[in-house]
């Protein structure tokens, strides 16, 4: 659906959201003379509501859990300071292909996001991004006490507190930081999680999500992107 | 060239064979390099329940039509050079639709499905695609080069461009093999090999923290599983081609499933050894001592 030409008739939707400038509605001219609008919102990012992508039902269902359980792929995108505590995971000390686990380094093919640590409020827009283009069913596992009430930066004034009202966490791994141990134990847990077929967060984001962006927009002043972008 | 049904079935099932040792293959190949840095590695089954994970995820998106279709292209790549290939030499079933010229269309093939991989990536739009894209079709042209001349070498050497009669002349005894006959062909051919399997040195496609994953970068869910079962097709019957080529062929199951593992290995035994090539390094590796082994191969039979 293209937006109106007209530039004031744009909905509020647009008006609010710091629009960067690279981002705004443009008139190109087309080489036979025609002019061409240019939304970018629109042509680069999807606009569309998210829907509810319901399990499948009893057997199936658990099998394909056994199998998204024993393949657990994780986007390696080092959110906060314990990020250093993912990389002891693919040495001979810790070794996580073992039990399903391998890292991925794009978005698209990832099912597991760590965050590792505090979310900054620039990293936590990209980390909503990074979310949002992950395909369902995908999982968080939050690392270390910043993602449960701030930990050691808790009165910060550039880093968020609780990471459950901005993004739906399914394991919570305590420390300040915790060792690789403790994450290849997470990883248990939410192996354990999927199996029963609990781990169906992604479901309640979509349920939730005026409240999540709600919460989103409330600590992000430049938002400067679609509200849906996968 | 016969096309009962029957035929068609049994080079079904060879596919099934092929696709299943291939993803046996590169699992253990995977263990193998986890071994030498000390680690266990992931379990034999692995590759199957990534596969199962894949298809079953519950989200899709696409950026076009190139973009389903690229995924296609390469499968198409994989499967139709299983299908013009003499798996089993002397086999009345899996011999497939081999034919008195396939050497050439196989060698066509090879680039296929990476032309049509390069077109649907490219729809993607992500700037890592593209430059795996640009690295990948130049350097496999230059992959192209000594194999060309091998193969060129081996037409003149058996007066043929089909597979199954230079695998006929190979017959008899070890000292027939191509290995043997025309050394200067096989080594260049070997070398070129190393690019085509794409492991270190010659990883730069795909090359992990590099630029990430490379053309697939946009790929998931079902397009990813489609290339991944590729993968394995491809392997196992570009490991085929070279056995076919070099190594005497195989008469039965049991021998092209050794042969395939050795000659692959030979790409994964290099990798362990040896870091990632820049671009522009590997481009001058293969232009200089496999291509001019190929020339000197060719010269010996003028």
């Amino acid at each position: 659906m293209k937006k109106d030409f007209d530039k004031d008739a744009l909905s509020d939707m647009y008006k609010d959201k710091f629009l960067a400038p690279e981002n705004e509605i443009r008139f190109v001219n087309a080489p036979d003379g025609s002019i061409i609008e240019v939304n970018p919102l629109d042509d680069y990012f999807c606009q569309e509501r998210p829907k509810e992508l319901k399990p499948r039902k009893g057997v199936v269902e658990k099998f394909l859990n056994w199998a998204r359980a024993e393949s657990l792929w994780v986007l390696g995108f080092g959110t906060g300071c314990g990020s250093i505590e993912i990389p002891p995971l693919s040495t001979p000390r810790f070794d996580m292909y073992r039990f399903g686990v391998q890292m991925r380094a794009t978005p698209r093919q990832s099912n597991v996001f760590i965050i590792s640590g505090y979310l900054s409020v620039k990293t936590l827009k990209r980390a909503i991004r990074s979310y949002e283009q992950m395909p369902s069913p995908k999982y968080i596992i939050a690392l270390g006490s910043c993602t449960i009430n701030g930990g050691m930066y808790w009165d910060s004034y550039n880093t968020i507190n609780r990471l459950d009202h901005y993004l739906p966490v399914d394991v919570y791994i305590a420390g300040c930081m915790p060792r690789p141990e403790a994450l290849l134990a997470g990883f248990g847990k939410l192996k354990e999680l999927i199996k029963e077929g609990k781990a169906e967060k992604a479901n309640e984001y979509i349920q939730n999500l005026d409240w999540y962006k709600a919460n989103q927009k409330k600590i992000i002043k430049d938002w400067n992107m679609p509200d849906y972008n996968w | 060239m016969d096309y009962s049904l029957s035929r068609f079935l049994y080079t079904l099932l060879g596919l099934f064979i092929v696709m299943n040792w291939g993803m046996l293959m590169s699992s253990t190949m995977r263990r193998i390099i986890a071994r030498v840095s000390g680690r266990i590695g992931i379990p034999w089954y692995q590759p199957w329940i990534d596969l199962i994970k894949l298809y079953s995820l519950r989200s899709q998106i696409t950026h076009g039509t190139m973009f389903y279709l690229g995924p296609v292209f390469r499968l198409m790549g994989g499967v139709g050079l299983f299908l013009f290939m003499p798996m089993i030499y002397g086999s009345a079933y899996f011999m497939n639709y081999s034919f008195s010229g396939d050497l050439i269309l196989i060698l066509y093939f090879q680039f296929f499905g990476m032309l049509g991989m390069a077109l649907g990536a490219g729809e993607g739009g992500q700037p890592y695609s593209a430059i795996g894209i640009s690295r990948g079709l130049s350097q496999f042209t230059t992959i192209e080069v000594p194999m060309t001349l091998a193969v060129i070498s081996l037409a003149i050497q058996y007066d043929t461009l089909s597979i199954t009669e230079i695998v006929k002349a190979q017959q008899g005894s070890i000292a027939n093999w191509t290995l043997f006959t025309n050394p200067f062909a096989t080594i260049a051919a070997m070398l070129s090999l190393l690019g085509a399997f794409g492991h270190s040195p010659f990883n730069l496609v795909k090359a992990p923290n590099e630029i990430p994953i490379g053309p697939p970068t946009e790929y998931h869910g079902t397009f990813l599983g489609v290339l991944r079962t590729n993968g394995a097709i491809l392997h196992v019957t570009e490991a085929a081609l070279f056995m076919n080529l070099f190594f005497g062929g195989a008469t039965s199951w049991l021998e092209l499933i050794l042969k395939t593992f050795v000659i692959y290995f030979w790409s994964v035994f290099v990798g362990v050894v040896f870091p990632r090539f820049r671009i522009e390094q590997s481009v001058r590796w293969f232009l200089k001592w496999p291509t001019l082994i190929g020339i000197i191969s060719i010269l010996i039979w003028m």
